[in-house]
């Protein structure tokens, strides 16, 4: 079937537009990082008020099961930092639309699954991962960290555009399999999720040196969340995407027996993903050894993510292997 | 200060070889199996990956080790002699995946004991001071003991609950949740056991061997290892014993788009395998790729597809021979194909005299030719106007040597000691020819498919695939599924009009946060006796 040359263009121009408002998005979030630290703290504070007043009501009196957060909290009154960070939330879910907007498009001009070749795998990663941000900065209060999320996804998308692009294209006869839709997507998506932890433990690294010696990261920091938070967020999200991984590498197994002759070969990629998986296997099992929880647990997560990074760029230009598909150059 | 007595004098420990070997044993088996060990392990294990994916490897491509190896001197030797060209059949990588089994297995053994202990056990007592938990709430109520404690029971179906009576007339509820998630991660980690085990049996049975078949009715059978074009064997296959089968392959047809990308291959089969090989009954197939053929027991793939263009020769005598072999590509696409077609000469018995006339048609071929300048260029892959660029080479082609040579190129050696020398250079299309110096007239006829076929032989493939989709259920379980307590305390009023103080506690057993969502919810329930929505 021929590609419908508007439509990829369309798609083309949604990319850019995503590209270019998240950016936008990532200097709102440093300002409100930078600058909205006061009122963060005073509303953390008013949090914690709230949560000792319940605390209070000891065994007996009346009952004081928790109350939602929301009708006790003092508000803090919005600073004009805070207004800018959410203005940035605002843009990055204008930006996520267009972003899957891109997807579909590319989708629909190419009668395909829209990640057949590098540029396109690494919009759908993108977009994973700032879906599932949004996410957690629904759940924790860790929106002003934003923009060190967003600074990888630019970094990305911006070598994904300019490097890597590829123009819309039917893919080659080995891919055309519902193979394709399945193991790419849990592939695609468990790398997008995987980047949220990896930030987020850096991000933890950080704090906890912070936390032990107020003087490394004096200024830096302290604006961070307490290091509970985002090893939360880290735990939360690898347990997330961590089984999506384990289903992609069999889905990857199943389909290499049917296109390939066998399931297992060694190949570089699946040599790396067998290496990611074993990482962050390592780092499920740290958080249950004495000695391995915090930092440790922490680095073995980056690692992880510098894993699945260098099986993105390494493995895809580099090696010569059967996953060579990037459609590059 | 002065010691007034003397310590007593400690027993003797009698430091004997077999205590010492069993210390030895004992403290070598808690080392392995702690946690710990088994981290590091599983470091190890990555890192001794690695050098899979960065170097060359002679199971996945022998002749690119083989130059790397050339091209880095005494440490690619090194390199090579430490095993780093076959990094997962090497003594390190499955030294640790070795430990690792034991480790895992040691672990295992005394968790599954555990398990099965926790499974008949009742939910432990109930805390004396139910507010000193990470989840706590209470209330005091109207409602009597038993019309609490009934309720507390409805709620809590589903929760393996053990009702208990304290001494100052106090009933209390414990109740526990998530047994699942112990399961689910035994059953993950007894799967990947049993995938292991399944893996390395399958490297013992397996075999997997190619085939060249031309693409004219061309007959391939399972019939032995001289069948094939190259074989790799698992340890205990000797080839005797294949399971029969046979594959004619009828033809081959490739689509491409306007670019000259690769759009659809497909070749149109018969096979015969079982009693059908008795009745001579063939039946048809599609094979495509991404779609082999499953036989019993074996698996036929369509792994690549190329060129054999077909020359006759015929000689001053009126002698001819046709020949169609395969040529191969000289990049990925086809558009442009070298290969040689090599012919002995008939009706000459003599070896000496045969080997000053065997001739052979060398050069490239072009499904879609085009000529600049006499030099011959591919336009692109698909057949369009074939044409060939060939050298005719006579004298010894190096047949009877001994020595194999490859079926797409000439002897060069034979051609660098004078024995082989060209007697002629053409451009040809099909139907064209080029005469000798002998009158010999050498004729390009056309072109033919050939297919590329892959046997796969691996028993335990089914096995794999079993304990892979047991791991990923036990896992989901193992990390969706948590493990929480939940104790009740009723306390019955002293008199009339104090009414029941009722407590609950929660304690989430796993370092997963988030129960105090569900408990919250929960609590709330039960101290109010109402259903929440």
């Amino acid at each position: 079937m021929p590609v419908n040359e508007t439509l990829s263009q369309y798609s083309d121009w949604s990319y850019t537009t995503a590209t270019a408002i998240y950016l936008l998005a990532l200097v709102f979030f440093l300002i409100e990082q930078s600058f909205g630290a006061k009122g963060r703290l005073a509303a953390q504070r008013s949090r914690e008020r709230a949560r000792e007043l319940v605390g209070a009501g000891g065994p007996g009196t009346t009952e004081s099961v928790t109350p939602p957060a929301e009708n006790t909290t003092a508000r803090a009154p919005r600073g004009r930092a805070e207004r800018i960070g959410r203005m940035g939330a605002a843009l990055t879910i204008l930006g996520a639309l267009l972003h899957l907007a891109a997807l579909l498009l590319r989708g629909l001009a190419t009668h395909r699954v829209p990640w057949g070749n590098m540029y396109e795998y690494i919009m759908a990663v993108t977009f994973i991962a700032v879906v599932t941000w949004l996410v957690v900065i629904r759940k924790f209060p860790a929106r002003h960290l934003s923009g060190f999320l967003l600074l990888p996804i630019v970094i990305l998308m911006f070598v994904g555009g300019t490097l890597l692009y590829t123009v819309a294209a039917p893919v080659q006869p080995a891919l055309q399999s519902y193979w394709l839709t399945i193991h790419v997507s849990a592939a695609a998506v468990s790398s997008g999720v995987f980047l949220v932890p990896g930030v987020a433990s850096i991000l933890y690294l950080m704090r906890s040196a912070h936390e032990r010696n107020p003087g490394r990261f004096a200024r830096f920091g302290s604006r961070l969340p307490a290091a509970d938070v985002l090893d939360r967020i880290a735990y939360r999200t690898t347990v997330l995407a961590f089984p999506l991984f384990t289903f992609g590498v069999l889905c990857g197994a199943v389909w290499a027996e049917a296109a390939w002759g066998r399931f297992w070969g060694w190949d570089p990629k699946e040599t790396t993903a067998f290496i990611a998986w074993v990482v962050y296997a390592a780092y499920l099992h740290s958080r249950a050894t004495a000695g391995w929880r915090g930092t440790r647990a922490a680095v073995i997560n980056v690692v992880g993510f510098a894993v699945t990074v260098f099986n993105l760029f390494f493995v895809n230009l580099v090696t010569t292997g059967l996953h060579s598909y990037a459609g590059v150059g | 200060m002065t010691a007034t007595e003397a310590p007593p004098e400690p027993k003797p420990y009698r430091n004997s070889p077999g205590r010492r070997v069993l210390a030895f044993l004992r403290n070598t088996w808690r080392g392995l199996t702690a946690m710990r060990t088994a981290l590091i392990l599983l470091f190890l294990l990555a890192l001794a990956a690695l050098p899979g994916a960065l170097l060359p490897q002679r199971t996945l491509n022998a002749p690119k080790t083989a130059e790397y190896i050339a091209a880095h001197g005494w440490w690619g030797t090194l390199l090579d002699r430490l095993q780093f060209f076959d990094v997962y059949s090497s003594v390190w990588f499955s030294a640790i995946y070795l430990l690792l089994m034991i480790s895992l297995i040691g672990c295992l053994l005394p968790r599954s004991v555990e398990y099965f202990k926790a499974m008949r056990a009742k939910p432990v007592l109930t805390p004396r001071n139910l507010s000193r938990l990470p989840h706590f709430a209470s209330t005091t109520t109207d409602r009597d003991a038993d019309e609490v404690l009934a309720a507390v029971r409805a709620r809590l179906a589903g929760w393996r609950t053990a009702e208990r009576e304290e001494d100052g007339g106090a009933r209390t509820v414990s109740a526990e949740r998530g047994y699942l998630r112990e399961t689910g991660n035994l059953v993950f980690h007894f799967a990947m056991l049993g995938l292991i085990i399944a893996f390395a049996l399958g490297k013992m049975y397996t075999y997997e061997g190619q085939v060249i078949v031309q693409a004219d009715g061309s007959e391939f059978c399972n019939s032995g290892i001289y069948a094939y074009d190259s074989f790799s064997p698992g340890l205990r296959v000797d080839g005797t014993d294949l399971a029969p089968f046979c594959v004619k392959v009828d033809d081959f047809t490739a689509e491409f788009t306007d670019a000259g990308q690769p759009l659809q291959y497909k070749s149109h089969v018969r096979y015969q395998q079982g009693t059908d090989l008795d009745t001579g009954t063939w039946r048809d197939y599609l094979l495509e790729v991404n779609s082999p053929l499953r036989l019993a027991g074996d698996r036929v793939y369509l792994l690549g597809n190329g060129w054999s263009p077909i020359f006759t020769i015929t000689w001053p005598d009126g002698a001819t021979r046709t020949q169609a072999t395969q040529w191969r590509p000289t990049d990925g696409t086809g558009t442009l194909n070298e290969g040689a077609t090599k012919f002995d000469p008939p009706g000459i018995t003599d070896p000496f005299e045969r080997r000053t006339k065997q001739l052979a048609v060398t050069g490239l071929f072009a499904p879609d030719g085009l000529l600049h300048g006499g030099v011959l260029t591919g336009g692109g892959p698909e057949q369009k106007n074939p044409m060939v660029a060939i050298d005719v080479m006579r004298g010894d082609l190096g047949l009877d040597s001994g020595q194999s040579q490859s079926i797409f190129s000439i002897d060069q050696s034979m051609v660098d000691d004078g024995r082989l020398s060209r007697v002629a250079r053409s451009n040809l299309a099909p139907g064209q020819t080029v005469t000798l110096d002998d009158g010999t007239v050498v004729r390009f006829d056309g072109v033919q498919r050939y297919v590329s076929l892959q046997v796969s032989h691996d028993p335990t493939q089914t096995y794999v695939l079993g304990f892979a989709v047991a791991m990923l259920l036990g896992l989901g379980l193992s990390l969706v599924i948590k493990r929480r307590r939940l104790w009740v305390r009723v306390v019955p009023g002293a008199g009339a009009g104090t009414g029941t103080v009722v407590e609950v506690g929660g304690l989430a057993r796993t370092d997963q946060a988030g129960y105090g969502e569900e408990f919250s919810r929960i609590a709330e329930e039960l101290l109010t006796g109402k259903k929440k929505r």
